[in-house]
């Protein structure tokens, strides 16, 4: 289900810089084979829907347009699954 | 306005992009083909270091503590001949709002943007300096835009980046997230054209003068705990900002400890690869930065960079991914600090360095950084593994980059490996000749040049007679 996602929500747009053939000359060629693309996060300025073509305003107030892609991104980063590898280190004073 | 937008076009404007953003024009300091007058440009910025103290001192920046790893330098000298193992000193840069260094670096460029009227700074970088450009526009009232390179074409980001990007929406930030490409400085300019913002480049001479207050702290430290300078100081070198600012501060201050870089060891590694972007477990402080900044330093965002680092480098130390994850967990667990990677890269280095010196010298390392979900060995090694990259416990020496990081068995197995400085150099002047042939080298190329390799006329005589 696709809902309405009100403006004012926190978003994540997503736009397409450069396609894969006006990419840097240096580029290479694994690299050249992919588009360039931005993500930002910012508040929706009207009502969407994910995939619209949309208009944030980012946290500084700058406004900028892309295709809607996430609903209130965050951020999930973490410590990772234990290494453990890594746990018997230093035990004890020992180097 | 509809400005053509292409790479091209955009490119084509840099020169004039540059100059409006920043209010510094380069071509006064021309001096030849490849000569430029160095310190005056450093001068020019009209700061001397008791301003830039002052400067920092009014957004949180400098005057971080030095400690001593008393427990570490034991376990050194455990493993070292007799009368072997110096004392190691930590300066524990992760105390400067942001969590670096970067703090040092970022905080003259936002104080020059808001005395000139800027309405806001841009930084493009996947670093710490986007945090601490984003902490001190803060600071400053000033908008704030980070451009980073932050994921492959899957769409994943590596954890310590992402972490960085969040660092950066912390401290209100609008954080642009691109690709993994060498475009990233396209759009960079297309944004200073877009806003009219300050440039706050890593590479200008605000950003190395603001460096220099910590060479400076660090050899009153030393001199004021041990009555004593420092032998040596191990800096974590990348672009070489810090290796330049660290070393002019240590010079202005009167202390000829020997500068080491050291970094880790990506080679086989492409920089700009989307394949290879997610499998190196180090986002800066690495040799992709390393050896192409210090041999040819002319390749940054700004026309001459302030950052040199071979003018001041006497040694080049590399370290293994797998014997720095080592020493982080050993600096957690011997000596009760958890600290993030770039910082424990220079202190592998300087355990690698302080085997092979007397138990009387001194050598100090010269920075931490914090750490925290994601800018954390274990979520590097966690991912790494995700990534199909093996993690054993081993010689590190048998780690190949992008396919296996072999962490130590134990410390005797952390030995670094010493560059050949020499070829570092010459490796910078088959990149001057490139750029043009030494024939044409005027006599003020020449100092120059001599000059940025930290080496005497009569050396370089000698070596143009070789690359020719
Ligand atoms: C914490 C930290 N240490 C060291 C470095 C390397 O500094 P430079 O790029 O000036 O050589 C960086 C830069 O990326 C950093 O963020």
């Amino acid at each position: 289900m696709n809902a309405e996602v009100k403006a004012g929500t926190w978003v994540e747009i997503e736009k397409m810089i450069l396609s894969s053939d006006q990419r840097a000359p240096q580029v290479p060629e694994d690299t050249r084979k992919t588009p360039y693309i931005m993500r930002v996060a910012g508040f929706l300025t009207s009502d969407a829907k994910i995939g619209d073509e949309v208009k944030i305003k980012t946290l500084i107030g700058r406004e900028l347009n892309g295709t809607l892609k996430v609903v209130r991104p965050h951020y999930e980063h973490s410590f990772g699954e234990t290494v453990e590898e890594l746990l018997n280190i230093g035990l004890g004073g020992k180097a | 306005m509809n400005m053509d937008t292409s790479y091209q076009a955009v490119m084509a404007r840099k020169n004039e992009i540059m100059k409006s953003s920043m209010g510094i024009d380069y071509d006064i300091y021309r001096q030849g083909e490849i000569a430029f007058d160095y310190e005056r440009m450093m001068n020019d910025c009209g700061f001397s270091l008791e301003d830039i103290i002052r400067i920092q001192a009014e957004t949180k920046v400098g005057n971080t503590p030095l400690f001593e790893l008393r427990n570490l330098t034991e376990a050194v000298r455990k493993i070292s001949a007799p009368g072997k193992g110096a004392r190691i000193f930590l300066k524990d840069e992760a105390a400067n709002a942001s969590g670096s260094f970067k703090a040092r670096r970022a905080s003259i460029s936002a104080y020059v943007a808001a005395q000139k009227g800027y309405k806001g700074v841009i930084a493009a970088t996947s670093g710490n300096y986007g945090a601490a450009v984003a902490s001190q526009a803060a600071q400053r009232n000033l908008k704030c835009i980070i451009v980073q390179e932050v994921f492959d074409s899957k769409g994943i980001g590596q954890p310590e980046i992402v972490e960085k990007g969040r660092k950066c929406e912390a401290f209100g930030a609008e954080v642009i997230k691109l690709s993994v490409g060498p475009e990233l400085f396209y759009y960079l300019l297309l944004t200073l054209e877009e806003t009219g913002f300050f440039n706050a480049s890593l590479y200008t001479p605000f950003g190395i003068k603001g460096v220099e207050s910590l060479g400076n702290e660090i050899a009153l430290q030393v001199r004021a705990m041990t009555g004593k300078d420092p032998d040596a100081v191990v800096v974590t070198h990348a672009g070489g900002g810090n290796l330049t600012g660290t070393a002019r501060g240590l010079i202005g201050a009167g202390c000829n400890a020997k500068i080491v870089a050291c970094s880790v060891d990506l080679s086989g590694l492409h920089m700009a690869s989307d394949n290879d972007f997610n499998r190196k477990s180090f986002t800066t402080g690495h040799t992709g930065f390393g050896v192409p900044f210090a041999t040819w330093p002319d390749r940054v965002d700004v026309p001459r960079n302030a950052a040199r680092s071979l003018r001041y480098m006497d040694d080049y130390v590399l370290v293994k991914q797998g014997e720095v994850f080592y020493i982080t967990e050993l600096l957690a667990k011997m000596e009760g600090i958890e600290r993030g990677p770039a910082g424990n890269t220079s202190v592998t280095g300087a355990v690698a360095l302080a085997r092979e010196m007397d138990q009387d010298q001194i050598i100090v390392v010269q920075e931490t950084e914090y750490t925290g979900a994601g800018k954390h060995h274990n979520s590097q090694l966690a991912f790494a593994r995700n990534m199909g990259i093996e993690v054993r416990r081993g010689n590190p020496e048998e780690g190949v980059n992008g396919k296996s990081i072999v962490i130590p068995e134990n410390l005797s197995q952390v030995k670094g490996m010493q560059q050949n400085m020499e070829k570092l150099r010459q490796s910078y002047l088959r990149n001057a000749a490139k750029h043009c042939p030494p024939e044409r080298w005027s006599d003020t190329d020449r100092h120059f040049i001599a000059a940025d390799v930290k080496k005497d006329l009569q050396w370089l005589e000698r070596q143009i007679e070789t690359l020719s």
